[in-house]
């Protein structure tokens, strides 16, 4: 049995918006679990499920093998860190700490030990006496991560709590919080809407879309093995490049281009995904790029230009390879390192 | 340049503002220290005068009313506990009535909140017959409680604390809750240290309103023993000089607890920023 079971479980708000379909899940103890979709997709609202700030429609979850589809939040023993963090803003950083454990009636040496332990973990002892308005966006992250650690609950729930910080530090702060779940080893569950975090931070990741997991698995497999193509546009950075063609008899047609032997019986309209940094340049290859426009990031250059009928095809090549606009590129794609979905309902089909 | 000017412009208007505001008042009070008979035939005195102890301790003695039953110093008693009860009551029934109309899932909340709202509308004045009948039913005439519950709960600082609770993110209700956080504990914990501030406002402004009530003390109260100090005023009678010194001494009380409250109210601002 699973540390955390979702069985079925489905969310339709009363004004009849269904926001989750009939979700099923484990996740493993120890175990670093990322949502990960658009705005609007559902993921916060499983997660807010889990933490029972939201009711639960249909199904059931199970913690540690309990049932806690009608237990009280403050009862089910996880701890969450909010987008705004949610301080309160009225007590100091050590009673920010302190507040949640001393509702559960714990003992005040005890308390100072942990909030002690719980400050020294996350270098902010020497904020302690501070209010939460003296502090900076990261120093209140970690106060908000403090506030979680504090109580060693039995699950971490992280809702988007990077993206109110700045790019520098959202970095920092995302190798710290990884950093810190294997040290602590709760099992966690973070959601983001931001496809670098995902791959970065889970163990295991799992792509939500419009109320419904479309895929789940460990990163590199989900990037290596999309099943569809609302995935394989999610995940990779800069996005999958995709294509319409025609697949007959194992020949795929696209864009003034022909891929022999697709190792798919499938026959008709399809998508072709292939990744920018997925193919290299030859003297006679497949597709023939007009480029448009180079973004120079010193380490790679993501090359941006025409293909027949295909406006802003990407491709990425190392920084030292100089590229001029207006150019023309002849490019080939790199191991059979391409994908094909079905134009009807964007399924993978190779 | 011109901010030099005009800070000092602003401080003339300001200056101009305070003593139109102070004159009449320091009038009275520099009159209050002279004898009737100069305050008869000169009028009014803008200087001192040396009858200060003597006029000030002769109001705080005095017996009124018909059977001599009051004291100055009884009828301070009486309006510092009516203001006090009048200022407790208020900010406690609005900061709850607020509490439940913004947290608790009431069914018509905001048609609730605006029929509570609508009650500005009907003054103490306009519902003075059945509020009477009521007290009387409850035996609470003559009773400083009879003083006190009729004006004792305030839609404009339910709306006031309503305003503000609806300011605070959903967040720290969630967190609280996973912190183990029960709807009363969250009240004190939470929603009173936060709304400190504006407790203190609100218990000057009500305390100030109690203070000031004459109607309905007149009408609730037919015996002496429950005067108020502007009910004083009225019925006070003797010297000149007396009734003026009674006048000055009765802006004392609420002066007094905007200057102390004061201090936390500027406290409470700073705090939060």
């Amino acid at each position: 049995m699973s540390f955390l079971e979702l069985k079925k479980v489905t969310k339709i708000y009363p004004n009849g918006t269904k926001a989750v379909h009939e979700t099923s899940m484990n996740v493993e103890n120890g175990e670093f679990m990322v949502f990960v979709g658009p705005s609007g997709c559902g993921k916060s609202t499983l997660l807010r499920m889990i933490a029972g700030l939201e009711d639960i429609t249909e199904g059931n979850i199970n913690l540690d093998g309990i049932l806690i589809n009608k237990v009280d939040p403050s009862e089910r023993d996880v701890a969450m860190v909010f987008q705004n963090y949610a301080l309160y803003p009225h007590m100091n950083v050590y009673n920010n700490l302190a507040y949640g454990l001393k509702n559960r009636g714990i003992s005040k040496e005890d308390i100072e030990k942990k909030v002690n332990e719980a400050a020294k973990l996350l270098q902010i002892s020497e904020y302690l006496q501070r209010k939460p308005s003296m502090l900076s966006g990261g120093q209140r992250q970690r106060v908000a991560m403090g506030r979680a650690i504090v109580r060693s609950p039995k699950i971490f729930l992280f809702d988007e709590p990077l993206s109110n910080l700045d790019a520098k530090l959202r970095i920092q702060m995302r190798l710290e919080i990884k950093k810190l779940q294997q040290k602590v080893g709760v099992t966690s569950i973070f959601v983001t809407h931001d496809q670098v975090e995902a791959m970065t931070l889970a163990d295991r990741l799992a792509v939500i879309n419009n109320g419904l997991i479309e895929q789940l698995g460990t990163p590199i497999e989900i990037y290596n093995n999309p099943k569809s193509m609302f995935v394989a546009g999610f995940i990779g950075s800069p996005q999958m490049n995709f294509l319409e063609g025609e697949l007959k008899n194992k020949t795929l047609t696209s864009e003034g281009f022909e891929i022999n032997n697709v190792t798919s019986d499938f026959n008709g309209p399809v998508i072709l995904g292939i990744r920018p940094e997925h193919m290299s340049q030859t003297d006679k290859g497949l597709i023939n790029l007009s480029v448009d426009l180079v973004e120079q990031l010193g380490s790679d250059n993501l090359i941006y230009g025409e293909i027949k009928n295909k406006k802003d095809f990407c491709f990425r090549c190392p920084g030292s390879q100089i590229i001029k606009k207006g150019s023309k590129l002849s490019l080939n794609i790199n191991d059979n390192n391409y994908y094909v979905f079905d134009k009807s309902n964007g399924n993978r089909v190779n | 340049m011109i901010r030099y000017f005009s800070s000092n412009f602003s401080h003339l208007i300001l200056l101009i503002g305070i003593f139109i505001m102070i004159i009449p008042v320091w009038l009275i009070f520099a009159s209050s220290t002279h004898t009737a008979s100069i305050i008869n035939t000169q009028g009014l005195q803008f200087f001192l005068g040396d009858k200060f102890l003597e006029n000030y301790t002769k109001v705080l003695l005095y017996e009124g009313g018909f059977f001599k039953e009051i004291t100055a110093l009884k009828m301070f008693l009486n309006s510092f506990l009516m203001a006090t009860g009048v200022a407790f009551l208020s900010v406690i029934s609005s900061l709850m009535t607020a509490y439940v109309l913004v947290y608790f899932r009431v069914k018509y909340a905001t048609l609730l909140f605006w029929i509570i709202f609508i009650t500005i509308l009907v003054p103490l004045e306009l519902r003075i017959f059945p509020t009477y009948s009521v007290m009387s039913t409850l035996n609470l005439v003559n009773s400083y409680w009879g003083l006190i519950i009729p004006i004792s709960a305030s839609a404009i600082a339910t709306l006031f604390f309503r305003q503000f609770y609806k300011t605070i993110p959903d967040e720290l209700l969630e967190s609280a809750k996973l912190d183990g956080a029960n709807t009363w504990r969250f009240f004190i914990d939470f929603l009173v240290p936060l709304s400190k501030t504006m407790i203190v406002a609100m218990f000057i402004f009500m305390f100030v309103f109690g203070y000031n009530q004459y109607l309905w003390p007149i009408l609730v109260t037919s015996s002496e023993q429950y005067w108020t100090v502007v009910m004083g005023l009225k019925m006070m009678s003797g010297s000149i000089v007396n009734k003026f010194a009674f006048v000055i001494m009765s802006m004392i009380p609420p002066v007094l607890i905007i200057i102390v409250l004061q201090k936390y109210f500027i406290k409470g601002i700073f705090q939060d920023k």
